[in-house]
């Protein structure tokens, strides 16, 4: 069989290899590790530097080849030990070290550097070569983020390679010829790629270099722990590095699963949020109308004595939950929990409007990111992946450029994955819904839909048709039309895909566990909803809401008009993240009381109209589990504490559920998590103690079949973990001391004496599409429909406050199809006025090419006024008039 | 000695206009195509594998048998080299130039013979006259109808492409050309799994053959097999051009039957290179391209026979013979040679990129005569990191050969000049005088 | 400075046309472009980029690996003298140490009036003519000192500007067959001489 083992033996050791995989792979499963520079395990093999030449026999004897590219063969024999390899690998790190600087008491990269190692371990102790070195300008910036010292550069093409096959932005090559071969851009173009950081953890030398990390400290200082990126849905796995508890480093952890070793560059360098010396140390209240630092005492009890006050004057309906999602899982449930138990609200949404129904994220079918890769076929009704979920773009770029994906893109706007895309359906913005019901339908109208001629929809419906697999990637293409346009198109294609999965392309970083917590009108933690959930969670919690609340948008009109009149904000700022700016300000204005927990409290962003601010602690502060996209729970690490009495979210909300007179139940993240497991449907099974077990750190999927893991968890052999890691040193992974044990099925409840639910578990939901949507109005001759889309850099609080990524956020800029330009007699760089019937602004234009006639594509959250002053969440679809300024 | 073999490849050059369709038309031209036509393209292969006839790029792989070990795919490619950059190498320049229409026909037919949809002549950039010349006759060879639809109504179409390549010697290297021809850098492919016949062009199996290979096939068509067999001494069959040049009176290119002509008929012959100049003493020649190692004097009878030349550690190669006389630095020609390869080096592999270099800045220092003697140990040593063992042909450390080519020269000039290094270093300066 | 004309965009098409791959093109493409401009700029690379829908770093990275092309200005006239093994053993570093007399500049230097760009090169097959040099790839064998001379007042007269066009022309033949890209039907309206090239090679 193809998939049968194949016998090879290294140095008279018999060992067990994979087919297809290279005798440098095998060999280092079966523990003879071969040096090497420019192999790197996920991506193709060049076989360049020749550092892993090794006796390999052939036909004619043996011979020397090259490790990384001679795949195993049955009966191979490979010698890494001989007289011969050995002088050829010397050879080599000799010459490698002939034009090197050998500056390694100054680069960033000693003490992690292979080639020091290697020098060290094996090199001669006296440099041969008296000659003149090579000599190049350093460092040089490549973009903001890197810098390059073409001196130390050992031309292994790691990072060109990764530039060109994995991240598409082949903006950095390798430039001249011979010994003149230098890494460089094109002239005065910048490596402008949301994956640079990589090629600088990749280098295997000091030749790359992150600008913000350069001379911050040395590898032996740095302490480090496994953990979990949250910087968006993707949940790549992470070492956190910190020195003196300071957050220093991020570096991608390859989780097979998941990131493959990448990380986005907002998420590598987003440690500089949490590190802000801005950050916030103690709470402060309103006194006067100024913010004033105060005691948790007071300012616990000021928060709960507003909540209460709105709660007795005006019930329950008066308070709203805003935020959650970019908490861990288990503040997600203790905020569901005080929210919904004990305030009694259901008017809790951790989505900003810019989501997507919580039904209809937690009732589809489910894929994962394998899934998906593996897929025949992938509809791409979501968001530029390449902005919002940055790795996964990685993952399924690879997928259609090297394993043959089919992928159907449904967005108004052209995306990061539009050249790679088989059929492209470039939908009228609002439209999604009409193309969807084409393409279901049996016969495509002839006229097209939504914008898209018959022909495309024909050729999207062929290929639907003949895959044997198809999942629906489903998000926010533009935050110019309505979650209902999508979720109306989903539905349509959930029915006539009666077979496909969907996987969900919300972006916030813990969106799906905030979901899964119950953070969302209408649904209760594990899955469920309000109704059927009711009884289950009444008879654990105590109380639960009667009716189904309000939802962001809702809840920001009720408090528009004094309805709602208390907010509590967890780590959420409607007045960046909301759709409708002018809807935002005017809640936040109009509410009565607001309680803010959030990182900062200037005085800017959602502390501007704060009653009270909590400080809470921050992203590698506290630990917990976080859930990706596919539903992916995950473990968190901490490395630093939080800054001042900054505390974690759950604490908060049980502090402040006890101000309020109730008792949440628990005392640490470890009775959250067995609470969790006990009652939400969808995580039975997911115990503290699975999750430590090292062949689980890259997560468990939930929910769980039978209370064990599925199979895509089955752990992969520890050695496949650790060697997946080894590039980064032995990453610690804080396991417990019993994770060896046998694991046992854990589908029943484990009931406690206390507190013991007499019924079985409520059922988790499934998604039952509704009505359509509403129609977007005709289309006006003489407006552009406006598409809102996001940039990996904007104005949200990650970004801003990490000062190596702020700068990097652009200023908004309108996008015009070139033809639409020449109407109006606009060109690229002008400035003209942009008006909705919400506001007009004055902004530069650009022509683009890739956008479709009659709209116009504007960034979403760019810093200063931009599409959210534009967009009124009421409409379906927003018009913009664009007029010429003098 | 040297033989009344007819020339081949060369027959119609000198004569005028030798390079338009008119006068190739008038010498027989396109026979050889048509002939193929109505044969079988089994049948053409046939001929060739009967022929024996070994490839005139430098690795001197027999031509039919590099056809039938093409893997069967659709679509295949072939790409003729035209990239000649072999230093002392000129014969293929000389063909391009003056008779193009003779290396589209031996395209075509190929073309015909392994069933390759679309050919590519890759014309060495630095060749400009060759290129209008080689543009030219294409468009005429197209009018014609021996290129393009329905080939001379045979019902064969083909498309040819002249593509020009813009100076880098490694592109003559085979995988490295369909590199530089699908418009990248011209870095070779490991062999395995990239062995052109296999995986080529676009990854399709491509048959890379040279110029003056191609050049053969109107001939062996037209004459058969057995005919070119019949010339020559067993493998080593037909007649081969060889690029003769240094000092030798009457330096150009010559045609000569294979392994009966010796290289002392090809230096000293009045009809061929015509004696050293001055009637000097030859001190030692290069047999077969500089990437070989070179010869002596007590090698000059040796036919040009490739097996033999092989056996006596070095290669026939590229087909040309440099003439080093007594008043010739070989350190000087040593360090020349190594600067080409050190310029060369594509820099993809460490001991080809940074060896390279090493052995150029050391053999420049000692020509300069700051040498030292322990400099011709690491020289040899740094020459074995490169090419352990030091024998020809070379074990590698490398992706393709031209890094073990690099210590060709240094070892021969260390082995059999030993002295002249020596004096170089003691005496601190060069003795010829530079 | 700048884009390819749309005479040299309309070339630049037709190259396209004639591969499987269009990537395939660039070399040649190139060669357009630096006969454009004599060099290749970053506005004739950055367009040849967008033609066909790779990277500008990419045909840099491409480019530069040849020695043909220049990404920066050179002379009208490129001299590149060979000093290879032939030309070595018959006094090449003579010939180029009075070239460079002659001149007034080193090798890579280009002279003041921006006429010629001297090079030194690697062996360009026509060593049957040692000692030799090209002038922006037109060939001159067996040069003694006298004939350098004669050669660079020659080229300075203008007496040579039929067989030495300026420096990036190369291939003054268009292919006039088989042209798939935009009109294989209607032949293309080149500027190319079509006539087959007779210039005798000067010695
Ligand atoms: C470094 C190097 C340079 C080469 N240069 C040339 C060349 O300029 N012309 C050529 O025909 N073959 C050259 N070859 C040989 C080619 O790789 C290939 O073997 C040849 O073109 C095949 O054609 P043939 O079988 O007809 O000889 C070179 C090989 C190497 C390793
Ligand atoms: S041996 Fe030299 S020329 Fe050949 S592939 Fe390696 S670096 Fe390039
Ligand atoms: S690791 Fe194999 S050649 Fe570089």
């Amino acid at each position: 069989m193809a998939d049968d083992p194949i016998n090879i033996t290294v140095d008279g050791k018999a060992m067990e290899a994979k087919p297809g995989e290279m005798v440098i792979a095998a060999a280092e499963r079966g523990g003879v590790y071969i040096p090497r520079f420019c192999w790197h395990p996920r991506m193709r093999p060049v076989g360049m530097c020749r550092m892993c030449l090794v006796e390999i026999k052939g036909p004619r004897g043996f011979s020397l080849m090259p490790a990384c590219f001679v795949p195993v063969a049955d009966g191979q024999e490979v010698v890494t030990d001989s007289p011969k390899v050995k002088k050829a690998q010397d050879g080599v790190l000799e010459f490698l070290l002939i034009n090197h600087p050998l500056d390694c008491p100054v680069c960033d990269r000693g003490g992690e550097c292979p080639l020091q190692d290697q020098t060290f371990a094996f090199g001669p102790g006296e440099s041969r070569f008296v000659e003149e070195k090579r000599h190049w300008a350093k460092p040089i910036p490549i973009n903001p983020l890197v810098a390059l010292d073409r001196e130390r550069c050992i031309q292994c093409s790691r990072c060109t390679r990764f530039a060109d096959e994995v991240a598409g932005d082949a903006m950095i090559d390798f430039i001249g010829r011979a010994d003149m071969t230098e890494v460089n851009t094109f002239p005065d173009r910048p490596f402008t790629s949301n994956f640079s950081g990589n090629v600088v953890q990749i280098c295997p030398v000091g030749a790359l270099t992150a600008t913000p990390y350069r001379f911050k400290a040395r590898p032996w200082d740095l302490d480090v722990v496994e953990s979990t990126c949250t910087a968006c849905a993707v949940g790549c796995r992470m070492a956190l590095q910190s020195s003196s508890n300071r957050l220093i480093r991020h570096l991608g952890v390859d989780s097979d699963p998941v990131n493959h070793g990448w990380l986005c560059d907002k998420g590598r360098f987003s440690y500089e949020q949490t590190d802000n010396p801005d950050r916030l140390r103690t709470p402060l209240v309103r006194k006067g109308g100024q913010l004033v630092e105060s005691s948790w005492n007071e300012a616990l009890s000021m928060a709960a004595e507003g909540l209460r006050r709105v709660h007795d004057t005006s019930g329950p309906e008066a308070i709203a939950v805003l935020g959650g999602a970019r908490l861990p899982n288990e503040d997600a449930y203790a905020w569901a929990k005080l929210a919904k138990g004990v305030l009694g609200t259901d008017n809790v949404d951790c989505q900003m409007g810019d989501g997507l129904p919580a039904e209809l994220v937690l009732g589809l079918p489910r894929a994962t990111i394998d899934e998906a890769c593996a897929a025949a076929a992938v509809v791409l009704l979501a968001p530029d992946i390449k902005e919002e979920l940055p790795v996964f773009y990685l993952r399924l770029r690879e997928a259609v450029v090297d394993k043959g994906l089919k992928l159907i893109e449904l967005t108004p706007q052209a995306t990061g994955l539009s050249r790679h895309a088989e059929v492209r359906l470039q939908y009228r913005p609002g439209e999604a819904a009409a193309v969807t019901r084409a393409l279901a339908a049996t016969r495509v109208p002839d006229e097209g839909a939504g914008g898209v001629s018959a022909a495309d929809i024909g050729a999207a419906a062929e290929v639907l048709g003949a895959a044997e697999s198809v999942v629906v990637v489903l998000g926010r293409a533009s935050l110019a039309e309505t979650a209902e346009s999508i979720a109306d198109a989903a539905g349509v294609l959930a029915n006539a895909l009666p077979d496909a999965t969907f996987l969900s392309a919300l972006r916030r970083g813990n969106v799906h566990g905030a979901l899964d917590m119950g953070l969302a009108p209408g649904i209760l933690p594990g899955r469920v909803s309000l109704d059927e959930g009711r009884e289950w969670f009444a008879e654990a919690w105590g109380d639960v809401p009667g009716t189904r609340g309000m939802d962001a948008a809702a809840v920001l009109a009720a408090a528009a008009q004094n309805t709602v009149q208390a907010l509590v904000l967890v780590g959420a700022d409607p007045a960046t993240d909301f759709p409708d700016r002018a809807l935002a300000t005017q809640a936040l204005a109009g509410v009565g009381f607001t309680v803010v927990v959030d990182l900062f409290g200037d005085g800017s962003g959602p502390s501007a109209h704060a009653d009270v601010v909590l400080p809470a602690s921050g992203y590698g502060e506290r630990t917990g589990t976080t859930t990706n996209m596919e539903g992916r729970v995950s473990r968190l690490g901490q490395k630093v504490t939080a800054p001042g009495t900054a505390r974690p979210d759950w604490m908060i909300a049980a502090d402040l559920a006890s101000r309020l007179g109730a008792d949440l139940g628990f005392e640490s993240l470890d009775d959250i998590a067995v609470e969790v497991e006990r009652l939400a449907p969808s995580h039975a099974g997911l115990t503290p103690q699975l999750l430590a077990r090292p062949g689980y750190r890259d997560g468990v999927l939930v929910p769980l079949a039978d209370g064990m893991p599925t199979e895509a968890d089955r752990p992969k052999e520890a050695i496949e973990v650790t060697a997946n890691r080894a590039h980064l040193g032995n990453v610690p992974f804080e396991n417990e001391p019993d994770a060896d044990a046998p694991l046992e099925p854990q589908a029943e409840p484990v009931t406690s004496p206390t507190q013991a639910p007499a019924r079985s578990r409520p059922p988790v939901l499934r998604y039952l599409p509704g009505s359509p949507a509403r129609q977007a109005p005709p289309v006006d001759a003489y407006s552009l429909r406006l598409v809102a889309v996001h940039n990996l850099y904007d104005a949200g609080a990650l970004v801003s406050r990490s000062p190596s990524l702020s700068a990097l956020a652009p200023s908004p800029c309108l996008r015009v199809n070139p033809a639409d330009l020449g109407r109006m007699g606009v060109k690229t760089g002008d400035r003209v006025r942009v008006s909705s019937s919400r506001k007009s602004l004055v902004l530069d234009v650009a022509a683009d090419p890739h956008v479709l006639r009659g709209s116009a594509v504007l960034a979403f959250n760019a810093p200063g006024e931009g599409a959210a002053d534009l967009i009124d969440i009421s409409e379906p679809v927003t018009d913009l008039r664009v007029e010429t300024v003098k | 000695m040297i033989t009344d073999a007819a020339p081949i490849v060369t027959a119609r050059i000198g004569s005028p206009q030798s390079w338009t369709l008119r006068s190739y038309l008038d010498q027989g031209g396109y026979d050889g195509l048509r002939k193929a036509l109505t044969m079988d393209p089994g049948e053409v292969s046939e001929e060739v594998l009967t022929a024996n006839l070994l490839g005139r790029g430098g690795a001197g792989f027999e031509a039919g048998k590099k056809w039938g070990m093409l893997r069967k795919a659709d679509p295949v490619y072939l790409v003729i080299n035209g990239d000649e950059s072999e230093p002392c190498t000129f014969k293929d320049h000389m063909l391009m130039e003056e008779d193009p229409h003779q290396i589209i026909e031996g395209t075509l037919i190929c073309a015909y013979a392994v069933g390759a949809s679309q050919a590519f002549i890759y014309v060495r950039g630095e060749f400009a006259l060759g290129l209008e010349r080689m543009t030219a006759a294409l468009n005429e060879a197209y009018a014609f109808g021996a290129v393009g639809r329905n080939i001379l109504g045979s019902g064969f179409s083909i498309d040819v492409v002249v593509h020009p390549g813009a100076g880098a010697y490694i592109c003559g290297e085979e995988t490295a050309l369909i590199e530089s021809l699908e418009g990248k850098r011209g870095y070779p492919r490991d062999k395995p799994p990239w062995f052109p016949a296999a995986m080529g062009l676009y990854k399709a199996p491509t048959i890379v053959n040279n110029v003056e290979t191609v050049s053969n096939l109107p001939w062996i068509v037209t004459n058969g097999g057995a005919a070119f067999a019949g010339l020559g001494v067993g493998r080593s069959a037909g007649t081969r051009l060889f690029s003769v040049s240094g000092h030798v009176k009457r330096p150009a290119n010559y045609e000569v039957e294979m392994a009966k002509v010796t290289f002392r008929d090809l230096m000293y012959d009045p009809k061929l290179g015509g004696g050293i100049r001055e009637d000097r003493e030859l001190k030692a020649f290069v047999p077969g391209g500089v990437s070989a190692p070179w010869f002596g004097p007590d090698q000059l009878d040796m036919g040009l026979d490739q097996d033999a030349v092989g056996k006596a550690g070095s290669m026939l190669g590229s087909g040309s013979v440099v003439a080093m006389d007594d008043q010739t630095c070989m350190v000087r020609a040593a360090w020349r040679i190594t600067r080409f390869f050190h310029r060369e080096s594509c820099g993809q592999c460490t001991p080809c990129r940074e060896g390279g270099g090493w052995l150029d800045k050391v053999m420049r220092r000692i020509e300069l005569g700051q040498g030292r003697e322990s400099d011709l140990d690491l020289l040899l040593d740094v020459c074995d990191n490169i090419a352990p063992g030091l024998g020809w042909p070379p074990q590698k450390t490398t992706i393709c050969v031209l890094g073990p080519s690099i210590p060709s020269s240094i070892v021969s000039g260390i082995k059999m000049f030993r002295d002249e290094f020596l004096v170089h270093i003691k005496e601190g300066a060069c003795p010829f005088g530079r | 400075m700048a884009r390819l004309t749309a005479e040299n965009l309309q070339r630049a098409r037709q190259l396209i046309g004639l591969y499987p791959q269009s990537r395939s093109a660039l070399i040649p493409m190139l060669h357009i472009a630096q006969e454009q401009d004599g060099w290749l700029t970053p506005d004739g690379m950055a367009h040849v980029a967008e033609l066909l829908d790779i990277d500008p770093a990419e045909v840099y990275g491409t480019a530069s690996f040849y020695d043909m092309f220049f990404t920066h200005p050179v002379g009208r006239y490129l001299v590149s003298v060979c000093t290879n093994l032939a030309c070595l053993i018959n006094g090449a570093d003579e010939l180029l140490e009075h070239a460079e007399a002659r001149l007034g500049v080193a090798p890579g230097g280009t002279t003041a009036d921006g006429e010629f760009t001297l090079e030194e090169v690697e062996c360009i097959a026509f060593c049957g003519a040692a000692p030799c040099l090209a002038v922006n790839w037109r060939f001159f064998g067996n040069i003694g000192n006298d004939d350098f001379d004669r050669l660079v007042e020659d080229l300075v007269a203008g007496r040579l500007a039929d067989d030495v066009p300026p420096h990036g022309t190369l291939n003054r033949v268009g292919r006039r067959v088989g042209l798939t890209a935009g009109a294989a039907s209607s032949p293309p309206a080149t500027h190319e001489d079509d006539a087959t090239p007779e210039q005798a090679r000067p010695s």
